[in-house]
């Protein structure tokens, strides 16, 4: 019985930290947006307009929930709770810390990659669901460009997981700092088991990883639907796309699921490659840092800073490069980053046989 | 493989050209953030103070405007004589004017001309002004004039109706009743120096 309280307790403890991350979230965008456009963003509402986003988020909840008369009623509730969940459900595998993980399952790295693709169908039916051309259409790009993107972002992962040997996300966590049971070398050479820090994360433990870390969060940005890759919104050509028709709490779900995919997919991220819950500090002689700045608190303290800070450049993307068509879209995928994430796999193997 | 190369090429270039625009764009997110200085046009550094935050945070900081700003429309009701001819030319008819002829000279305005009339309505509907200016051209005494007066934010729209006017609704009508007794006395003296040319005659 205990059980499911701990169950129910951490679950909403996940809801309430992705509730809190999506309002802190939005505050930073539309200040690092302002920012770089030479503006000041939202000042009035609280110290440096803090409280701006709760009070967007009130008036939100506040609103009436229109539903068209043409669209398809069912369909159309149930989307944005679909959308949301996919990407909720994401982060019950994810490690937080040393022993700090949801849900301990040795496949979670599939179990992530297949969950979120559910949001897929949660934007189709959106689109679908609102009878609305605009988002039919936006719902058809967001798929062709979610699963398009799913390869290369698949095969940037496969050659993390040919190093790691493992589908476990707590496990190759573990592996990339001096809590891990094999052998880390920084690039194959130097054996950097006890010294641990930066250099024992898996973009420094194979080099070619670095490249497989682009393609994956290039890929990424695309399957969040973020800038550039944002065609499924396209405010400038579709409205809001799939989301056009979505009023009041229903318009904040699908709100909250585009951030937290945003931080969904900078974890995932952080964990393939950049060292996940590991300190970037190494040890060095008698001074210890990495060993010091290891434990359950520091554990979530990395993670929080690192995924933040993929976020933040995620953010910095999206207010610097304009939109893509999608045929430049569907190019950038099939023509480059796919057969780049092959040759990383391939290279991946050839490291695992002869270097490691 | 020439084709192949022209598209690495491009891919290369599509990330160098990324690239530059990032840092262009992080190097805006670090430069100094704070508020606008708020400088007047007519200063020399107007423009090199648009490198900084653009934002002027209206309410609380405002571009000076000159003096001599053309804006909302001031009456000095004192100098006016009530000719009309602002309410005349005013291409979208926003200013209303009712006057009532006052019994004798009432006064004299500032650049001495002499005031016959009074003004018991003045309106201006500064919703409807287009800020042409015509009306301060054709003022004869220069009652009204431009002022650099420009938010004026209101709660409702009848209050952008200005009334200049400084007459109550009772002075107005007593002045009427003056006046139509001034007419009826006129009228009566008139008749009877009809009748007396008659008889006379």
């Amino acid at each position: 019985m205990n059980f499911y309280i701990t169950y129910f307790i951490i679950a909403a403890g996940l809801f309430a930290f992705v509730g809190i991350f999506t309002l802190f979230g939005v505050y930073a965008e539309r200040k690092i947006s302002a920012f770089i456009q030479n503006r000041l963003g939202p000042t009035e509402t609280g110290k440096f307009g803090s409280l701006q986003t709760l009070a967007d988020i009130v008036k939100l909840l506040q609103k009436e929930l229109i539903i068209p008369a043409a669209a398809d009623k069912v369909l159309f509730m149930m989307a944005p709770g679909i959308i949301f969940i996919a990407v909720y459900l994401g982060f019950a595998a994810l490690p937080w810390a040393p022993g700090l993980v949801p849900s301990h399952i040795n496949i979670g790295l599939y179990y992530v990659f297949a969950i979120i693709s559910i949001e897929t169908l949660g934007i189709l039916m959106a689109g679908w669901g609102s009878n609305n051309k605009y988002s039919i259409l936006g719902a058809m790009r967001s798929a062709a460009q979610i699963i398009s993107y799913e390869i290369p972002a698949g095969f940037a992962i496969i050659s993390a997981v040919m190093i790691a040997q493992t589908l476990n996300l707590q496990d190759i966590a573990m592996q990339q700092g001096i809590l891990s049971a094999e052998k880390t070398k920084f690039l194959g050479l130097w054996d950097v088991s006890a010294t641990g820090g930066i250099l024992a994360w898996n973009v420094f433990q194979a080099p070619h990883l670095l490249i497989a870390f682009v393609i994956y969060f290039i890929a990424s940005l695309a399957e969040s639907n973020r800038a550039p890759f944002d065609i499924p919104e396209a405010e400038s050509e579709l409205v809001a796309g799939f989301h056009t028709e979505f009023t009041g709490p229903q318009f904040a779900l699908v709100f909250l699921a585009e951030y937290s995919m945003m931080f969904l997919v900078s974890m995932v991220g952080v964990v393939l490659f950049l060292g996940a819950w590991n300190t970037p500090l190494p040890n060095i002689g008698s001074v210890t840092l990495a060993t010091w700045t290891t434990g359950t608190i520091w554990g979530i303290i990395w993670m929080l800073i690192k995924t933040l800070l993929l976020v933040g450049v995620q953010m910095w993307i999206r207010w610097t490069l304009p939109r893509l068509r999608v045929d430049q879209l569907m190019n950038l995928c099939w023509k480059v980053l796919t057969p780049l994430a092959f040759a990383c796999m391939l290279i991946s193997g050839v490291w695992r046989l002869w270097v490691m | 493989m020439k084709s192949k190369n022209k598209m690495i090429k491009r891919a290369l270039n599509g990330l160098i050209t990324a690239w530059k625009g990032l840092s262009l764009t992080i190097k805006h997110l670090f430069k100094s953030n704070s508020k606008r200085e708020i400088v007047s046009i007519t200063d020399d550094n107007y423009f090199k103070k648009q490198g900084n935050t653009n934002t002027i945070q209206y309410p609380k900081q405002q571009l000076p405007v000159p003096e001599v700003g053309r804006y909302q429309l001031e009456v000095e009701i004192d100098d006016c004589i009530v000719c009309d001819l602002c309410a005349k030319i005013c291409p979208v008819n926003c200013i209303d004017i009712e006057s009532i002829k006052a019994t004798e000279v009432i006064g004299q305005t500032s650049d001495g001309s002499k005031k016959m009339l009074y003004a018991a309505k003045f309106d201006i509907d500064m919703a409807k002004c287009m800020y042409c200016g015509l009306c301060t051209i054709v003022c004869p005494t220069e009652c009204i004039v431009m002022t650099n007066q420009y938010d004026r934010t209101v709660f409702e729209l009848k209050d952008l109706t200005y009334e200049f006017s400084d007459m109550s609704p009772e002075d107005a009508a007593e002045k009427r009743i003056l006046l139509e007794k001034q007419q009826a006395e006129k009228q009566a003296a008139k008749l009877a120096a009809m009748k007396q040319k008659e008889s006379g005659a």
